[in-house]
């Protein structure tokens, strides 16, 4: 069953700013989607729009198979945890989260039952005569969830719930949220601009960009087959390398990448050969997540490309280097366009390349992406079911 | 209490410091002394007179007419309540410090009510021509009240207001809602949106959050609106000499009408001016306890 789904919803601001444009989306019931994006991406205002707060300029919102659009906020069975809490800061902790429940007529005894339950989940059960001012930030966010889960909502709305707290409770909460969901058969729709959080939390992630949605589909789908530039280069840490390659058909053979002055060979039998040789003569945009990348020996026969040291990162448990091959970079936010194009290798703490060094990249073939320059779409089948 | 407990937890951070140097410390603790006798000596300002009234209201009318209050210093025998006795006996001054109660405790609350519900609306209620509506209610601050009172007269006549309490109450009211509302719209605005819209999918009606989240957080506001607005009211001369009649007069017109072109009758006139300044410094009194800062502490980040 759909829990909530949206059917071609825009949403122009009256200034005539775009901040959602054709997006479907529908989310079924128990499922945990994530919303993910940069700031500013219409993210929020999709939230806003299910929840009832704001009123979509076109399309519908449709509840449990019914169009909400006449529905206000409070009759939808909706609940939303904001970003910044929103706790009534008159109100002691227990009767934030028995709020909802007074606004609902809901007998006394029942209330004081309810509340300790939900506190008690949250493990804020010896908090609730505190008022807000005297909580940490982990313990405002979980009275702010107590509260939006007390009433039984059908679905839960919960806009950078997290993006308040400092990374060791933040990472403590993923796990909690996500079980609490679980255990109560939540519906969730989460909105994040932390690609971690999407990844580590979602049943299935949705990735818009400028109000458009742009992929939609299982964490590991998205990130191992990413619809567009924008996702590739959004999902994943280390970033995805993007660089210019030029494309020669080279008849019955093969496909030659030219990549500034080196060449990489994409095999005939290579399903998706076939779809870069039609931009032959023209510039692609290649992408090469850290794992397609390995160190070889400069030089060596293959798909090698070699190159200088730039730039070094010790995380302790790996290096990165950041390897110049000597290709332009392409940046899908099409900022910086003159950014060299470097491929960032993953090698072992010890292995400690020098500054200058020059080192030979291998590149899996199979693990490398291609996308179409123009209007930053992959190339090629796309390699899954939609 | 539990906010006059809150007012002090806030302020230990402060008296609490961290340390800094001894140049530092003593600089300020010398500008410290400076303003406190600073705001000493403009407090004496304020407060001899006062306390002249206050003396004056408490000695007979002969002794006020052949000696300075001071002089109570040296003979505190003079002091008597009987003024106080002779102005509750007089029925017009008595009526007349009742009026001013039938005419500011109303115009207050009206004012604050209406207010706040306008305030509510134009801030947090989308309707069309919000905007418009707005800008015209603050607009009219720059309306004088001189410019109503003659036309307001005459459609006070033709409704048979002219002359009652009813109708001092509606000018007040009238001319009291422009500031109210700006005031109060202006701190409802400053309500973080989130506070707002999480009651709403709490599952509140406008009702309900206004009465149950508004209203709590925007005491501060609330209570120093009620503050101007009573002050205003019960200090008014204006309004209450050109709308009402002999038995409706507040205090200020009743007092004056006590002036003599021979003789000060200050018996009297000091013990009604001195009791007409009691009630709103109670009234100041009751409602500062609502100044608290960091009313919204906690509610979000």
């Amino acid at each position: 069953m759909t829990a909530v789904a949206l059917r071609d919803v825009s949403l122009v601001y009256p200034g005539g700013t775009v901040a959602v444009k054709d997006v479907s989306l529908s989310v079924a019931d128990g499922e945990f989607v994530v919303l993910l994006g940069p700031s500013g991406c219409g993210k929020s205002s999709i939230l806003r729009m299910v929840a009832g707060l704001q009123r979509p300029t076109r399309g519908q919102v449709v509840l449990d198979g019914t169009p909400a659009d006449d529905v206000p906020a409070r009759s939808r069975g909706v609940s939303m945890v904001f970003q910044d809490f929103a706790l009534y800061p008159h109100l002691t902790v227990g009767d934030n989260i028995g709020f909802p429940l007074d606004v609902s007529g809901c007998p006394r005894p029942e209330r004081t039952e309810r509340i300790a339950e939900v506190a008690d989940a949250f493990g804020i059960g010896d908090l609730l005569e505190r008022r807000p001012a005297e909580l940490s930030g982990g313990q405002r966010q979980r009275a702010a969830m107590a509260r939006a889960i007390v009433r039984g909502p059908r679905v839960l709305l919960m806009d950078e719930p997290l993006s308040n707290l400092d990374a060791v409770l933040r990472s403590g909460l993923r796990a909690e949220i996500v079980g609490l969901a679980r255990s109560l058969g939540l519906t969730v729709l989460y909105v994040t601009h932390d690609q971690i959080e999407a990844q580590t939390m979602a049943d299935r992630i949705a990735v818009l960009r400028n109000g458009v949605l742009e992929d939609e589909g299982l964490p590991d789908e998205v990130y191992r087959h990413p619809a567009t530039m924008h996702v590739a280069a959004f999902l994943g840490s280390p970033r995805m390398s993007l660089f210019k390659a030029f494309v020669q058909v080279v008849a019955d053979s093969h496909v030659a990448l030219h990549v500034g002055g080196q060449v990489i060979d994409l095999p005939w039998p290579d399903m998706r050969a076939r779809a870069v040789a039609h931009y032959d003569g023209e510039d692609i945009a290649v992408g090469a997540r850290t794992e397609a990348l390995r160190p070889a020996a400069p030089g060596s026969s293959g798909s090698v490309l070699t190159g200088q040291v730039r730039h070094l990162e010790h995380h302790g448990h790996e290096t990165l280097v950041s390897v110049d091959v000597g290709a332009w970079g392409v940046e899908p936010t099409g900022l910086h366009e003159l950014r060299t194009g470097e491929l960032v290798l993953r090698v072992r703490p010890d292995a400690r390349p020098v500054r200058g060094e020059h080192v030979g990249v291998h590149l899996c073939l199979e693990q490398l992406h291609f996308f179409d320059l123009a209007n930053g779409r992959r190339i090629g089948p796309r390699g899954r079911r939609r | 209490m539990t906010l006059v407990a809150e007012e002090v937890r806030i302020e230990v951070p402060v008296s609490g410091a961290p340390k800094r140097g001894v140049v530092s410390r003593l600089v300020s603790r010398l500008g410290n002394g400076f303003v406190q006798l600073l705001l000493a000596l403009v407090a004496l300002f304020w407060l001899v007179p006062v306390f002249g009234l206050l003396i004056a209201s408490l000695r007979d009318e002969s002794a006020n007419t052949a000696s300075g209050w001071w002089t109570v210093f040296t003979k505190p025998s003079e002091l008597t309540l009987d003024n106080y006795a002779d102005l509750v006996a007089n029925q017009a001054v008595w009526q007349s410090f009742l009026n001013t109660f039938y005419i500011a405790v109303p115009a207050t609350v009206l004012v604050v009510v209406m207010a706040s519900l306008a305030s509510y609306a134009l801030s947090w209620i989308e309707f069309p021509g919000r905007e418009t509506l707005t800008v015209v209610v603050v607009g009219l601050l720059v309306m004088p009240i001189q410019v109503a009172l003659i036309p307001v007269a005459k459609l006070f006549g033709t409704f048979g207001l002219f002359g009652t309490i009813t109708g001092v109450v509606l000018f007040h009211v009238a001319f009291g809602l422009p500031f109210a509302i700006f005031l109060l719209r202006n701190f409802f605005t400053g309500i973080p949106r989130d506070l707002i819209e999480a009651a709403r999918m709490d599952g509140a009606t406008e009702w309900v959050i206004f009465k149950r989240v508004v209203l709590p957080v925007a005491k501060p506001a609330i209570a120093s609106l009620t503050i101007f607005q009573f002050l205003w009211v019960w200090n008014d001369m204006l309004v209450a000499l050109v709308f009402a009649d002999q038995d409706s007069a507040p205090i200020t017109v009743a007092l004056r009408a006590q002036l003599r072109q021979f003789g000060t009758n200050i018996d009297l006139l000091a013990t009604g001016a001195f009791l007409s300044m009691i009630v709103p410094l109670a009234v100041f009194l009751v409602f500062q306890k609502y100044f608290v800062q960091g009313v919204l502490a906690g509610s979000t980040k």
